[in-house]
Formats: C-alpha cells, structure tokens, sequence
C-alpha cells in the first residue's frame, strides 16, 4: 500500500525560550497508508493531540517534516490553507463549533471556504449528512435545536463534506452511550469502505481501536512506542502496560489465563476469539501446558 | 432512615414551541440506604441524570415527592440544608470551579454557610487530603488535567461536610486515567467516612464495585440489584442500549457452548478465576 | 500561542510589596495618583520620583519589565508632550513654520511627559504585586460600607473574581474554536477589514452560546454549594492589616501632605 502521509523526524516545542519549553513530540516517525483505517492510542500528554494537528497544517514543526502525497505541506507556506482540505480533521467534543443558522449551513462551511458551486456543495451537504446519519429533514432545522449526538454528527458532517483524502477523528465518540458510540462508529466504518478515504482514529479506549482498525499505532511520551495490526500490537500486552496503557479486557483476561497455565494464543483480542480457544480447550480436555 | 427516598416521582421539561413535553420520569420508587455505593446506570435520555437531580432540589418533582433524610426537597425552608446534606459534582469540570487558586475553590461551600474562617482552613486542608490533592491547594485549578479537576470538585462538595454526594456523569468527560482517579476517590470516601455516594453513568465497569445498581430506560426504574444481578441480564441490557463488560460477554458465550461457568464474574480476576477452575 | 497573555502581568513573589494587604496598595496607588496631579513645585516631584524608586525597590520588579509596561502608552505620551509643547501660551522661544515654542512649553510637555509615566509605572506596580483574586479582595472590602447605600459590592465583586477566573478557560476555548474552524478552511488572518470581521462569526458564535451555557452550569453548581448571596458569608482569607501597612499608608499620607504645602 502506498503511503498518503508520512510524518518524518517530527519535534514540536511549546514555549521556546520561556520557562515554560516542552517538547510534546520528539523526533516521531511514522506512515499513514492511503485507504487504511488507521488507528491512534495514547495517554494524555503522549502528543497525540499535537501529532494529529501537524497532519492538517494547524501547527508548524519545530523540526521535521510532514509529507502529503510524497510533498513537503510547508514548501509554500501561503498554500497551507489547502492542505486543510485534504486532511480533514474533526476534534473532539466538535459540537461546541456549531455556529450556522441551519444544519446546511454548517455542513456547507467547509466546501464553501473551498469555493465550490452552489450545486456541488448541494451535492456534498446532502451525501455528508448521510454518510453521518443524519436524516434529511434535519438539514433545515438550528444546530442548536438538536440532541448532543445529533450536533455531533453535524460537525463530522461538516468535515466529510469536505471530502478529504484523510479523515482524521480525535475520539469521536468521547461522551457517548454505548449504543451511540456502536451507531457513530458504524457509520465511520461504513464511510471508509464506501469511499475509500484514509481513515485515521484516535482512541483512548482500546476496546474501541481493537474492533475497527486495521492497523494501530502507540504513541508515549511524546515517541511512537510501536504500531503494527491489532493482533501484533495486543499481543505485547505487557509492554502497553508498563508504559501506563489499557489493554482490552479480553487481552487482560487471555493474560490472567496463561499465568494460571492454559495455552491460550498471545494475540487473543476479542471475546469470539478467546471463547473459540476456550471451547476447543475444553473439548480437547481441559489442561494444556 | 434511608438517605434519600422518591415517592412516585415524575417530572416532565416542558417543550419547545411546537413540541410536545418531554416526560423524563415517569414513576420512580426507590429508596438509598445511608452509607451504600449506588451505581445509577443508563442510555442517554433514560432519566438518570434527570433523576440525580432531583435528589438535591436542582429540578423540583412535577409529581410526587423526594426526601432527603425526612426533608421533602419541595420545601424551600429547608432547602439549604438540603443541599448541605446531598453535594453534587457535575460533568464538566470547567463548569464547578468559581476561584483562581484551589483552595478558595474548595472554601467557597464553607463560605455560603458562614463557617468561621479557622474552621474553613480546617476543612478545606482535610478535604484535600481526602482526595489526595493537597499538594496543589495553592494552585490554578485551570491547569490542572480533567481529573484532578474533578477531585477539587468533590473537595469542594467535602468542605460542606455532606451526608452524601452525587456524582452527575462526573466521569463523562475524562479520560481512563482520569475516570479511575474519581472512582478511587469516591470509593475511599464511601469506604472511610461512611459518605452515601450515587454515580451516575453510562459506564457499565465503573459499577463493578458498587453495592447496588438501578438500571433507568425510558423514565422508570428497569432493573435494581447487585451488580452480580445485574449485569447477568445480558439480553435485556443489550436491548435498551448498554453494553456489557467483556468479561460478562465471554462468559455467556462459554456458557452457550456447554460450559458450567457462572456467568456473573464480572471483575478480570474473577473471570479469570472461574474459568481456570473450570478448565483445569 | 494566545495562553501566554497573563492578565495584568501579576509576578507571583515573597516581596514586601507583596505581602502588602492589598487594600493598602488600593489606597497608597490613589493617594500616589492624587498627589501626582497636585504636585507644581520641583521638590514634590522629586518627591514622587524617589516614591515610586522606592516602591520599584520593596517590589523588586526588573527595570526591563518596567519600561516594557510603557511600551502600550508611549504613543500617548509623546502625543501629549508634544501636544503640550506646542500649544501652551507663554514666552515664546522659538518658531518655524507654524509651531511655536514656549518656556511655558517646555515645562507643562515635561511635567506632563512625568506624570503620566510615574502614572503607568505606579499601577503598574500594583497589578505586578497583586493578583487579581487579592485585587477584588481588596475592593470590596474597602467599598463595603456602599453597601449602607445599597450598593451591591458582593454581587459586583464575585462578578469580577468570576469573570478573571474564567479568561485563562475563555481564552483556550477560543484558541480550540479558531483551530477547528480552521481545519475547516477558516481564514482569520487575510482580507480586508470587512472580510476579516465576517470571519469572526464562527468563532464568536459559539464562544457565546458556550458562555451562556457555562454561566448556567456555573449558577447551577454554586448554588449546589449552598450560594445565597452575601448574607452570612464568611471568607477563608481575612484581610488584616499589619503594622507594615500603617507605616506605608503613613507615608503615602505624608507624601501627599508635603506636595500640596509645597504648591
């Protein structure tokens, strides 16, 4: 798969010469496949928020580069604004950004900024609004008329309209029930295989990355601990928590399992999985190690 | 006498123009005993956190009544007092905090209620000290990450001396480091000084220490047990929109193929525990 | 990027400016300004010059700082002096073209140049050595008996210490609100006037109805803490003045006494 983005040697200082320096990303490297669904995990103050604000332009690298189809998104700094359309970023609790007359409206900020036609930015409005869920008879109404979740998907909408090569979600369904957090994420899924667009999901909760991705990367202080497939990444249980990590329930359990002697494979990360090799245990009688 | 007791209690927000009511409540009995960890537990829009704020006269009953010790929270004499007794912490942390530096935040409750002022330094140290935040009793709140935010919150509510606290969604905002500084802050208290302590979530895992769950849908009371009870109803929890934990999950599934393993090992080490002793 | 600003430049510190009762520096700053503007003769500015050397001293400010915190109000300044220069009647020294200068002139623009920087830097003092929380301490203490006359002090002082609590909270919200717009294509910083103010709509809009929301969050949770107003209420930190305050009132009292016998 070729890469759509590729972070190289990124560091990012606040505070330079105050008393107050910080470097939240140090010398980070990384990939982004173009049309995989990417997923992102790290602590509070690991850099993902900084990190994720390199990809779309917002902030400037102290050192490093950032590459968007193989070019420097800072060779001509005036033309940054259009890397903002390409890397659509939508940050978490995105609802407190509403602020249009309608939902339409709202959603139809982005394409407008791009300068489209008044029927091609129909044409966006309409499909981003379903691609988020959102019915149409909405489209009409105050953004602040609607319930929490349903703002919320106006300003993922109002990114998606935007139709980026990649979508980049900063826990998306942070505040969310249960069933909302299924709903949401089941429409992100089904806007990445429809369209095709490189998705990128940034977590804090492993459980959510675990049934999603294709491909995981973990950010600690401010370096990139390590990435590979949910199987690979789960499978260092250990590791993921001494650096102070979550690891999915299923993970822990598999682990308790294999100190009390069962033979349970490494990379166990979901309840099917580990039920499967607990029943196969079981019939082929019990104890195994 | 139980802490806090509903009678039949309804409440409805009126609507926008053109829009019917919104009848959040539609009957709830429930009594909490004093000194229980109770976990309040539903979907959004289930009534949960309409209920929480019922228990401390914030929204008053449109039908039936709520006590707190005795008092009936409709009753504006007693109203202070009332909520001396009940203290609540809400969602966002941002949103609780009225002073620049920690400690005046937490003296603010003492202040309202004329607590002479070597008193209020007394209480505001021992609060801090309950929940592990005196070392930035000097501080900014501002600055400080969203749990420990919340710990000066509940400070806050400490410095009132309180028979109970009610935590309103008070993890919602938080992240897993944060939610687990909350939770071990409001179980120590439950634990240590007896405080009635009723959370408020949608997360099923923060329930598996309480002593008793109330499961709210659509405005009524659907379940009430222990969590062991509780969580065991997989079905029915599924269906009006909670998930599970995936220790409960795995267990049903186990349980599906022919296995004898009990299903309400709802904690990793349990689970873990009942599965080895069935498998070996 | 905007969380650097610091409001009124508080230096939190151990000095003897700081440890000050914040009335004190509230009544020694109007005492200073009143008798900046009634000084005429030389020796009471010489007075006042030495004053506000002294105050630099106890509050230990760098003379960096110091003029930095001119900066904002050299224009007005060199307006003024030069304003004054020009335009004050007396006994003319020189001319060209159509400006005259006086000896009278020449005094009022140095007199006036003086004040207004011993002005800024005496405030200036008093915003370095008191934070904002002991600020409206201060004031409301010192305005309570308005209270007599219906005045409401405690109402306009929680206001206040409200109001400072929230800028740094205000202030990263907007920073948030600015980036997402931007994500969006949002161009703050280019067009003309008319474009750039449009431009501020998506990002005052939500930064009000957040404000609204948060003042009803905030009111919710104040009353939970059984807030009732004034009536009853104690405080955690009692003002008191010490002897250190009396000598320095003292002083500021002596200083304004000499400047008008001096007129």
């Amino acid at each position: 798969m070729e890469e759509i983005i590729r972070v190289e040697n990124l560091t990012h200082t606040y505070g330079e010469g105050t008393p107050f320096c910080r470097s939240a990303v140090q010398d980070m490297s990384l990939a982004i496949r173009r049309g995989e669904f990417l997923g992102i995990i790290g602590h509070t103050g690991s850099g993902k928020s900084t990190l994720i604000q390199h990809l779309n332009g917002l902030l400037k690298p102290t050192s490093g580069r950032i590459l968007l189809g193989g070019e420097d998104i800072w060779a001509d700094p005036k033309k940054i604004r259009s890397v903002r359309f390409r890397v659509g970023l939508v940050f978490q609790y995105p609802e407190y950004q509403l602020f249009e007359e309608t939902v339409y409206r709202d959603i139809a900020f982005g394409p407008t900024n791009m300068g489209l036609s008044r029927d091609e930015i129909d044409r966006r409005v309409r499909e981003a609004a379903r691609f988020a869920g959102l019915s149409e008879d909405l489209l009409e109404k105050s953004p602040f008329a609607l319930s929490g979740g349903q703002k919320r998907r106006v300003a993922i909408a109002g990114v998606i309209a935007m139709e980026p090569e990649v979508l980049v979600l900063d826990e998306p369904s942070a505040g969310l029930d249960p069933q909302g957090r299924e709903e949401l994420l089941a429409n992100i899924r089904a806007y990445h295989r429809e369209r095709g667009t490189t998705v990128v999901l940034v977590s804090h909760s492993m459980e959510e990355i675990a049934k999603n991705v294709d491909r995981i990367i973990v950010l600690s202080d401010s370096h990139v601990l390590m990435s590979g497939t949910p199987r690979e990444v789960f499978a260092r249980g250990d590791e993921l928590m001494s650096a102070g990590l979550d690891v999915p329930q299923v993970t822990r359990v598999a682990m308790k399992l294999r100190e009390g002697g069962l033979a349970i494979s490494p990379d166990v990360y979901t309840v099917d999985e580990l039920s499967a090799e607990l029943i196969a245990l079981k019939r082929g009688g019990g104890r195994a190690c | 006498m139980e802490m806090i007791k509903t009678q039949d209690l309804t409440f409805t927000y009126p609507g926008a123009e053109g829009e019917g009511n919104t009848r959040a409540l539609r009957g709830v009995d429930i009594e909490i005993e004093r000194g229980s960890f109770v976990v309040v537990l539903g979907h959004n829009g289930s009534g949960k956190s309409t209920l929480a704020k019922t228990f401390n006269a914030v929204l008053l009953p449109s039908g039936g009544k709520v006590y707190v010790e005795g008092m009936d929270t409709a009753d504006e004499a007693l109203l202070l007092e009332i909520r001396r007794r009940v203290g609540m912490v809400f969602q966002n942390p941002d949103n609780q905090i009225v002073a620049n530096v920690v400690e005046e935040d937490v003296a603010f409750a003492p202040e309202n209620l004329g607590v002479p002022s070597a008193e209020i330094r007394k209480r505001v140290d021992d609060a801090l000290e309950a929940v592990g935040m005196s070392k930035f009793v000097k501080h900014a709140p501002h600055l400080l990450s969203g749990g420990q935010k919340q710990r000066i919150a509940i400070a806050g509510v400490l410095a009132m001396k309180p028979e109970c606290i009610v935590l309103d969604e008070a993890t919602a905002m938080l992240d897993p480091v944060g939610r687990r500084e909350v939770l071990a802050a409001v179980e120590k208290l439950n634990r240590e000084q007896g405080i009635t302590v009723v959370l408020i979530t949608h997360h099923m895992n923060e329930a598996e220490h309480a002593d008793r769950v109330i499961v709210m849908n659509d405005g009524i009371v659907m379940m009430d047990g222990t969590p062991r009870e509780v969580f065991t109803r997989k079905k029915e929890l599924e269906n009006i929109g909670l998930a599970v934990p995936d220790t409960v999950s795995l267990l049903f599934s186990l349980r599906e193929a022919g296995m004898d393993v009990p299903v309400d090992a709802i904690t990793v080490e349990e689970c873990a525990d009942v599965i080895l002793k069935n498998l070996t | 990027m905007l969380k650097d600003i610091t409001l009124g430049q508080y230096f939190p510190g151990d000095t003897l400016a700081h440890k000050l009762d914040p009335r004190t520096k509230l009544l020694v700053t109007v005492l200073y300004v009143v008798a900046l503007f009634t000084a005429k003769s030389y020796i009471a500015y010489g007075l006042l010059i030495l004053t506000l050397v002294l105050a630099v001293r106890i509050s230990h400010v760098g003379a960096k700082a110091l003029f930095k915190g001119l900066k904002p109000v050299l224009f007005i300044i060199a307006f003024t002096a030069l304003l004054n220069l020009f335009y004050t009647p007396g006994t003319e020294l020189c001319r060209f073209w159509i400006f005259r200068i006086t000896v009278e002139g020449i005094r009022a623009a140095i007199t006036m140049m003086l004040r207004i920087t011993l002005l800024i830097m005496g405030t200036f003092l008093l915003t370095y050595t008191t934070s904002p929380i002991r600020l409206t301490d201060g004031l409301e203490s010192l305005l309570n008996p308005l209270k007599k006359i219906r005045v409401p002090v405690h109402e306009l002082a929680m206001m206040m210490s409200i109001a400072l609590r929230f800028i740094p909270t205000l202030i990263e919200e907007t920073d948030k609100i600015m980036s997402a717009q931007k994500a969006r294509g949002a161009d703050f910083e280019t067009g003309s006037l008319m474009q750039r103010a449009k431009a501020l709509v998506p990002l005052l809009v939500p930064l009000f109805v957040s404000a609204f929301r948060r003042a009803d969050e905030l009111a919710t949770a104040m009353e939970c803490r059984c807030y009732h107003g004034d009536e009853g209420r104690t405080k955690l930190n009692v003002l008191h003045y010490q002897t250190r305050d009396y000598l320095v009132l003292g002083y500021y009292l002596a200083v304004v006494v000499v400047v008008i016998v001096l007129r």
